[in-house]
């Protein structure tokens, strides 16, 4: 095992607008690129079979789940993560806000990966009913609201300001 | 256990000749497409291939076209361009219809159609959409390309007809413009796989073909033929689970399975408009 | 105007919305290793070797240790004697997940590919996978101090056979409370540094102080250079106060590696690895007469301890049968319990740790007695109920006197939410027509035992105490800081806490800051668990602040030349009472009590900091009415959660948002536990849910919505009036939902249906039925 040769390769990927570039082995996963390389630990790991979607971020502006991609996939692309979607002077976008108004979130945990799954459903479906928002959540998991106030915190977001914009 | 997985090589792909060559001059190579079949499994390290080659840059293996009769889907297709095509909507509307209950919206931005297929997961989705409505799979290897109709497709559990140093390229559907379609995929929690799942494709050729019943996805043979000597409902409903050897876990026992399918079999059957 | 009451946004979001949150794998220290797991993939089986020279061998790899390699070190803390779980396993592994080596690497991947590498050699014994199993005549022992797998046991506290002889009606009902696992979405994480200075610990953890105490006993060394700091971390629901033997390992590796230290669990370990919850089976009998009044309950648990037991595991029947009557008069009570060991994952606390398994057993039998003699279950529920003038009322057991409640009037409010008749003639309606989804409707009257707690009640779960600290310090520019040892995980403490001191001190809620979770900042503490933080901790708050606040005055007083009684506190100004000209702003009086000069006589500088070790003389009693109206399709077994009514009374409520999070939270986790969640073991005792593909937590589609209302009965054990509510949820929602569900199919016959009622289960009761 010790004589398996690593080979590096060189990843850039343009992260909330900011090209971040760095030699990585082709098994690093996009969310460990984002953490440790980048840097960037607003993104979580909460499994490993792609259920929880903690790590959820925007791949060229879809939602994806980090721990599922290599981060050689990611290579070239576009990355926003949750520290990209505020106004970039400090301020809140209009998701971020409508978790803290609405009480979407309790330890923070899995709270990335909703802004970023919201964002994108935001982005696609501006007006989502409660049965359209819940379904666009159900790769994400939170164990401590019981979801309610998460769907209000999407509500409260569609209607003072919707997606908003991010690098 | 479950996070990392073990040390491979990263080759890339810029057309399929050029996958072709390297599926040859690599040793225990697997082919890369959205990942969201294979990178699980490598986390788990179920699988640890040496060698990574990464197909999803193959411009040739995108999107849908139409050609008259079928529509060709190209394999690295993800999900959500299928669920939203408006070809696949008015063409093979059962297709896009489940192409937007794949997993979650994540794994759908991700997952490609050849990818999901070629995976052979009784379990997933995709696979009953291509027996029921009798699609065709192209796949290419060094003597060049080959059709495989769905029904020849799916092996074994996880294993397809796609030789070690072949390449699924694309899927052909065949149109069915106007046609009515259900799929009834019955989960205990939204994002799972099916416990049991069924489609039906209505229309001249109409199947129905069946998720997780068996180790190998399949169509509902029996009641496919029933449905096209125009048996009623309730007795194709019946012939749902005939010949079938469902898996037993803990979501559901072998009976539970062959009710169930039936049940969504006439569930599919009245949401496809037949009476 | 006051803050105690109102929703007021939470101090705690900016971080955590923007992932400026700090959760301890964010951590990563120069030089920073990492450590890995080898956990055993046998139920039960002698080690016959671990070879760790191919993992050794590895470039980047900087130690893999057996058991062999801790032998200096004690077993995991909080383990019986005899029965101790060791931190490393050597000669038998004792269930799946029990660690077998550990491996360090300089990074994450190489020290996964280590991991891998280490090969055991298992010799497979016979194994308990189950109470049944372990209780078995001639079952395979796990401990031989034991004879045979029950650790413990307490027979029936009284005999009851006369009243039962006498009674004119009994039933008999047996429950399984299912096994679950906490999942928090963040699982065990550390992060070891021992310096030449000592040792910091930073851990996702509920109660840094005991691990602090703990740790420092753990490795002999002193508690001043013994540093344990829980930053933001990702929920705990119980399962974060055992101490995990990652933690004391990732020490022991840095210390031997004199480098930093990290563990990150996977999921998947998590599954195995962080103890579980739940875990019983009751056997309860019941005595009533022809109106539905309950004679005599008789209650017998047995507690899955898994393969080692734990303090606060052995601790979970206690709760359940000192909470057995629920908000019940009954006559007579007797309990019984036995403690049991498996080969399986360990069972300590859990969101309510041993009361929900009370209610949900109670509240079963409140609708079995309803059943049998066809009394309606809210009458049978009004004519049990203890009354609201019947407090402070004495339970059957010595740990629990209620001191407050209105049982009755909580459902009254519940049934002002829910058209019962409509729903009853809806029920009917359906029921007639076979097209129909079944309808069931269920309640739950509950209460349970929080605000953890009076002196002795910590004490006898390992704590230093029951109290908890606060402390309550003045900004030279007049802004506080309040530092309180109950480290939060999602409650909002911060934000609460402020509530309280803000009220209290006159002080704008914006200038207060909360701290917590640093045991170097924070000198003692207790934790957050049993529903205590505010009850306990908010009271110290609010004790704390009232000694600063009256200080203040006193200089206050001083500088404006008035007596002490004549000053009141507006808009961050003293001033004497109807002469608000005469004033002195807050940030005065703050930087004067730092001033000799400016000081009354006798009064030192620096005074405006007070701390208190707030004492709690009675445990709280949080309670509530809930209503669950399911459908169930008839075909497939399907059950769906139509709605869900709540009501709760938590006492006074700080934040009311927060509290709706919590009741929340709390039901979504007793839904999981009635619909979805089942940690389960095939024979061999092999875990069948080791993963979130298996173990099935509920997303957004697979939970309703909630109606939620409330009464108010104050807490006469602290002056806030509040009762705590973080537990509340999970107590009250899953009988309310198995009762709904046995509801919908009692024309069948139905009596009762174990948890989970999967659709599988209910399928087989229905095609039964034809």
């Amino acid at each position: 095992m010790s004589t398996i040769e690593t080979h590096t390769t060189r990843v850039t990927v343009t992260v909330n607008g900011r090209e971040v570039s760095e030699e990585v082995e082709p098994r690093t996963l996009l969310v460990h690129f984002l953490r440790e390389q980048a840097r960037l630990t607003g993104t979580h790991v909460g499994c490993d079979t792609s259920n929880c979607g903690a790590c959820t971020v925007l791949i060229d502006g879809e939602a994806a789940k980090s721990c599922t991609v290599l981060a050689v996939q990611a290579n070239g692309h576009k990355v926003t993560t949750v520290e990209g979607v505020g106004n970039g002077s400090g301020g809140f976008s209009p998701v971020q806000e409508g978790f803290r108004q609405e009480h979407g979130l309790q330890c923070g945990y899995c709270t990335p990966g909703m802004i970023m799954a919201c964002t994108a459903l935001l982005t696609e479906n501006p007006k989502p009913n409660e049965h359209e928002i819940r379904e666009a959540l159900e790769g994400n998991l939170c164990r401590c609201t019981g979801y309610e106030t998460i769907v209000r915190a999407v509500q409260w977001a569609a209607t003072n300001g919707g997606a908003g914009e991010w690098a | 256990m479950g996070m990392i997985p073990a040390r491979f090589d990263y080759r890339q792909a810029g057309s399929v000749a050029e996958a072709l060559q390297l599926l040859v001059s690599c040793d225990d190579a697997k082919l890369l497409a959205g990942g969201h079949s294979l990178v699980p499994l490598m986390k788990m390290r179920l699988v640890s291939p040496a060698t990574l080659i990464d197909i999803s840059g193959i411009a040739e293996l995108q999107g849908v076209a139409d050609t008259g009769s079928v529509l060709r889907v190209g394999a690295l297709t993800r999900h959500r361009v299928v669920e939203r095509s408006q070809v696949v909507a008015q063409h093979v509307p059962l297709l896009a219809h489940v192409a937007g209950l794949v997993g979650d919206p994540q794994v759908r931005n991700r997952g490609t159609i050849g990818g999901s297929l070629v995976h052979g997961d009784p379990a997933a989705d995709l696979p009953s959409v291509a027996l029921a409505t009798g699609a065709t799979m192209i796949v290419t290897g060094p003597a060049g390309e080959r059709r495989i109709t769905a029904a020849d497709f799916f092996v074994d559990f996880l294993e397809t007809a796609v030789g070690p140093d072949e390449i699924l390229t694309a899927i052909e559907f065949p149109k069915r413009t106007g046609a009515g379609f259900g799929y009834e995929k019955f989960v205990r929690r939204s994002m799972d796989y099916a416990i049991v799942g069924v489609a039906v494709q209505a229309g001249e050729q109409p199947g129905i073909a069946l998720v997780n019943m068996g180790s190998v996805p399949r169509r509902a043979e029996a009641a496919s033929q029933a449905l096209a000597s125009g048996a009623a409902v309730d007795a194709v409903a019946a012939l749902a689970a005939d010949g079938t050897n469902p898996p037993e876990d803990l979501n559901a026992n072998a009976d539970y399975r062959r009710h169930l399918a039936s049940v969504l079999t006439k569930r599919a059957l009245l949401a496809a408009g037949y009476r | 105007m006051s803050l105690i009451g109102a929703k007021v946004l939470r101090k705690e979001d900016p971080n955590l919305i923007t992932g400026q949150g700090l959760y301890v794998d964010d951590l990563q220290p120069a030089g920073c290793a990492f450590m890995a797991t080898v956990r055993s993939t046998q139920p039960h089986a002698r080690i016959v070797a671990v070879d760790t020279s191919a993992a050794r061998s590895i470039d980047g790899v900087l130690a893999a240790w057996t058991a062999t390699d801790i032998a200096n070190l004690p077993a995991r803390p909080s383990s019986l004697p005899g029965m101790d779980m060791p931190l490393i396993t050597g000669d038998v592994a004792r269930f799946v997940g029990d660690i077998v080596a550990v491996v360090v690497a300089a990074d994450r991947s190489t020290a996964a590919d280590a991991a891998e590498a280490v090969i055991v050699d298992y010799e497979p014994l016979p194994a308990v996978a189950s109470l049944g199993q372990a209780l078995a005549t001639d079952a395979p022992m796990i401990h031989p101090v034991l004879q045979g797998n029950t650790v413990f046991f307490q027979d029936y506290t009284e005999d009851l056979s006369a009243e039962f002889a006498a009674a004119p009606r009994t039933a008999s009902l047996s429950l399984v409370n299912n096994r679950c696992a906490p999942v928090p979405i963040e699982p065990n994480v550390v992060l070891a540094d021992w310096g030449p200075a000592g040792l910091t610990v930073w851990a996702a953890f509920q109660a840094p102080h005991h691990l602090r105490n703990t740790i420092a006993a753990f490795f002999g060394i002193s508690q001043d250079t013994t540093r344990v700091i829980a930053p933001d971390v990702g929920g705990g629901f119980g399962a974060k106060i055992n101490f995990a033997s990652e933690i004391f390992l990732a020490a022991a590796l840095s210390r031997a590696l004199s480098r930093p230290v990290k563990y990150t669990q996977t999921r998947s370990e998590c599954m195995v690895a962080m103890f579980h919850g739940r875990a019983q089976e009751h056997k309860v009998d019941v005595a009533f007469d022809d109106s539905g009044k309950i004679l005599a309950l008789k209650v017998q648990v047995t507690q899955d301890q898994g393969a080692y037991p734990d303090a606060t595991g052995m601790g979970l029947p206690v709760l359940t049968t000192a909470m057995s009557a629920g908000c019940y008069k009954i006559p007579k009570v007797a309990v019984s319990w036995r403690n049991v060991v498996t080969n399986t994952t360990p069972v300590a606390a859990y969101r309510g740790a041993g009361r929900p398994e009370a209610s949900y057993m109670i509240e079963r039998v409140i609708d079995l007695v309803a059943d049998e003699t066809g009394v309606d279950p809210i009458e049978v529920r009004k004519t049990n109920f203890i009354p609201a003038d019947g407090f402070p009322y004495q339970t059957h057991s010595p740990l629990a006197v209620y001191d407050s409640g209105n049982f009755a009037g909580a459902l009254d409010e519940l049934l002002r939410h829910v058209d019962y008749p409509a729903l009853k003639a809806e029920q009917a309606a359906r029921m007639a027509d076979p097209t129909e989804k079944l309808l069931g409707i269920g309640f739950s009257s509950w209460l349970e035992i929080a605000g953890f707690g009076p002196p002795g009640s910590l004490e006898a779960f390992g704590h230093l105490a029951s109290w908890e600290s606060a402390q309550v310090r003045v900004q030279p520019d007049g802004s506080a800081i309040i530092y309180t040892g109950a480290s939060p995980h999602g409650q909002g403490t911060v934000t609460t806490f402020a509530q309280i001191a803000a009220d209290q001190l006159g002080i704008d809620f914006d200038r207060i800051s909360v701290r917590h979770g640093d045991t170097a900042v924070i000198p003692q503490g207790i934790g957050t668990m049993g529903s205590r933080a505010v009850a306990v901790g908010g009271e110290g708050v609010k004790t704390a602040s009232t000694r600063v606040f009256e200080r203040a005055k006193k200089i206050a007083a001083h500088l404006l030349e008035a007596t002490e009684d004549d000053i009141v506190v507006e808009n961050e100004e003293f001033h004497v009472r109807g002469t608000p000209s005469k004033s002195v702003p807050w940030s005065q009086v703050a930087w004067k009590s730092f001033q000799p000069l400016e000081l009354p006589a006798g009064m030192e500088p620096g005074s405006l900091d007070a701390t208190v070790f707030q004492q709690v003389p009675n445990f709280s009693f949080p309670s509530g009415a809930y209503c669950c109206v399911v459908e169930i399709d008839r075909e497939t077994g399907e059950v769906e959660i139509r709605n869900m009514y709540l009501v709760d009374d938590c006492g006074t409520v700080i934040n009311p948002m927060l509290v709706e999070g919590q009741v929340h939270g709390g039901v979504a986790q007793g839904i999981a536990q009635a619909l979805y969640e089942h940690m389960q073991y095939d024979e061999s005792g092999v875990p069948r849910t080791a993963t979130l593909m298996d173990y099935l937590v509920p997303a957004a589609p697979d939970l309703p919505g909630y109606v939620s209302g409330r009464t108010v009965t104050l807490n006469p054990s602290n002056t806030l009036g509040a009762k705590g509510v973080g537990e509340s949820g999970s107590v009250g929602a899953p009988p309310a939902v198995i009762n709904a569900v046995v509801d919908a199919l009692s024309h069948l016959g139905v009596k009762h249906i174990d948890m989970p009622a999967t659709p599988q289960k209910i399928w087989s009761i229905l095609r039964g039925s034809k």
